[in-house]
């Protein structure tokens, strides 16, 4: 850990301090306490409805915290922080949306703003440039709609680093995408990553097709949570501790696979999908670990 | 041709073309999101409101333009208020649709004439009106015309790419109920031309057509205002020639437009666009519109 002095100079991109967040009447993830560092590239991991998409929700301003706080590039996360680009999840344009993708890219700079708007020739050549960037110029004036999945999440990714963001949220980018596109997608936005030197928050349920560029992991499981670095994160100790039962971590050809005895699936485990109650006590099983790093609720 | 002319120098023939403008500009621009953000059965809802809204304010013995665009109003409201989510959008608008036809249908029984406002209601009167009329539809077209001028972009955005739009600060709820109260306006001014019934000739057709011309959203825009000047104008003068109602040629004008846009322009147009790309892009964009 000798880079612990020149990291107390580096920029906080989010900092979470006693977060907690109720989703109805369910706890979602309590007493979240880390913050991420500029640079750095955060997979965020755990099975469905675990809460990882509302996590981005509370960074992008869009949903409050019921407790705690959270500073996001320096101040209180607000609505449209125009410091913050944002990939979606996959989903496909209708095939007949007058729309192509130099459009898409162009909302991505001014869409938020009233008024009709003509673009200026200065916006006009920063899309073309961007698009140039992540090599989607062949197909930046089809209908969007009639690409491909991997062609359109492309036009994504240049919509959300357009406008040269300081932290850029993903939302499983790679969702119904084959290996191939899911590795363009990872190399585009690892690329970019390391180039500018600035955050990315990569929500997967997945985290293999990105293991090469992740620096840093936050695990979230029935309201518990873990971070730190792969290493730290992803061992059988401390996911069994997270998970509340036994877990394996497997590592095979450099891919991680969790396992645990009741799936026998890999890293998808396919948990149920029910989130903790409030007074339900500390998940399942008797996780007593909080020395690790993970908290257990309440 | 000098009948045309002859008729062209009459006041109300005058009115009737000022009016039919507004009304096709408002049109056009609208039926694109309307069509974009799948909005056709409330355009039909807001419609059929208006009716029972006119019908009230013909029983009231108030004028039946005003009772219209307040119940497009009230509608886009309700609307608006319980049902946002395209998933109970649907819903909500079936509900609130036959409450208020029912309600129609009361105040047409209640009345002790033979309703024949309420019927031209229905059908459309584009030649029946006033100078006075016009002037109303003006200002209520302005009124549309600057607030969707201004709602454009951002509405252009939570159209085509919500969740992203939402990610970027644009509020896409406020605007959804935004765009039912602009609908309501374009509705009312609408139904002055082609009547109730066939509010969807003007509020859908146009922006359909307009998307088989083009890939470019501004450019399907403009053609789609253009589509519903020439259906709209091209109904007036038809109708004063023949002497048939103006809605029976607006809607064939449409029908045939939107065919032609789609099976025989629209190719073509579309297929230019596509070939001046590859010619910049070295032939490799055609791979990637195949």
């Amino acid at each position: 850990m000798a880079e612990s002095v020149a990291e107390q100079n580096r920029p906080v991109s989010v900092r979470f301090s006693d977060a907690t967040l109720d989703y109805h009447d369910r706890r979602v993830w309590t007493d979240l306490s880390l913050e991420f560092q500029e640079p750095s590239f955060v997979a965020i991991l755990g099975p469905n409805g675990s809460g990882k998409t509302s996590l981005l929700r509370v960074i992008l301003g869009l949903t409050p915290l019921s407790g705690g706080t959270v500073e996001v590039l320096g101040e209180a996360p607000r609505r449209g922080n125009p410091g913050i680009g944002y990939v979606p999840q996959h989903q496909s344009f209708d095939q007949d949306l007058p729309l192509r993708g130099r459009d898409l890219v162009q909302l991505g700079i001014d869409g938020h703003r009233w008024g009709i708007g003509r673009p200026s020739a200065a916006a006009r050549r920063q899309v073309s440039e961007v698009i140039e960037a992540v090599e989607a110029t062949a197909y930046a004036d089809a209908p969007i709609g009639r690409l491909s999945g991997g062609e359109q999440q492309r036009l994504r990714i240049a919509q959300a680093i357009v406008g040269d963001p300081r932290l850029l949220l993903c939302d499983e980018p790679l969702a119904s995408l084959d290996l191939h596109h899911q590795q363009e997608i990872t190399d585009l936005i690892g690329g970019w990553q390391k180039r500018t030197g600035r955050t990315v928050l990569f929500v997967t349920h997945d985290v293999n097709p990105i293991l090469s560029m992740v620096d840093r992991v936050l695990f979230v499981v029935n309201g518990r949570w873990a971070a730190g670095t792969p290493d730290e994160v992803l061992t059988s100790e401390r996911m069994s501790d997270l998970y509340g039962s036994h877990v394996d971590v497997i590592r095979v050809h450099g891919r991680v696979l969790v396992v645990s005895d009741s799936t026998g699936s890999g890293f998808e485990l396919e948990e149920p999908h029910h989130l903790p109650e409030i007074h339900a006590g500390g998940g399942p099983g008797g996780g007593s670990g909080s020395g690790t790093g993970s908290r257990i609720e309440p | 041709m000098d009948q045309l002319i002859r008729l062209l120098g009459y006041a109300f023939v005058q009115n009737a073309i000022a009016a039919g403008i507004v009304i096709a500009i408002v049109s056009g621009i609208v039926s694109r999101f309307v069509v974009a953000r799948n909005m056709a059965f409330a355009v039909h809802a807001l419609a059929e409101l208006g009716f029972t809204g006119a019908a009230g304010a013909i029983l009231l013995g108030t004028s039946p333009e005003i009772g219209l665009l307040v119940g497009t109003t009230i509608t886009a409201m309700f609307i608006g208020a319980l049902g946002v989510r395209v998933r109970e959008r649907d819903a909500v608008v079936g509900v609130v649709l036959a409450f208020g036809l029912g309600l129609g249908v009361l105040f047409i029984t209640l009345y002790p004439h033979y309703a024949s406002e309420a019927l031209n209601i229905l059908f459309g009167t584009i030649t029946g009106v006033s100078i006075s009329d016009v002037l109303l539809l003006l200002a209520i077209g302005v009124v549309t015309l600057v607030a969707m001028a201004v709602v454009y972009r951002p509405l252009t955005f939570a159209t085509v790419d919500p969740e992203v739009a939402e990610a970027r600060g644009v509020p896409v709820r406020a605007l959804a109920v935004v765009f039912l109260l602009i609908m309501a306006a374009a509705v009312a001014e609408a139904v002055q031309i082609i009547g109730v019934l066939l509010i969807l000739t003007l509020l859908i057709t146009p922006g359909a057509s307009a998307e088989r011309l083009t890939a470019r959203p501004g450019r399907a825009t403009v053609y789609s205002v253009a589509i519903a000047l020439v259906c709209v104008l091209g109904g007036i003068l038809l109708a004063l020639i023949t002497n048939v109602a103006v809605s029976v040629f607006v809607t064939s004008l449409s029908f045939v437009i939107y065919l032609g846009a789609r099976f025989v322009v629209g190719p073509t147009l579309l297929g230019r666009e596509q070939r001046r790309r590859d010619v910049g892009a070295g032939g490799e964009g055609a791979a990637a519109a195949s």
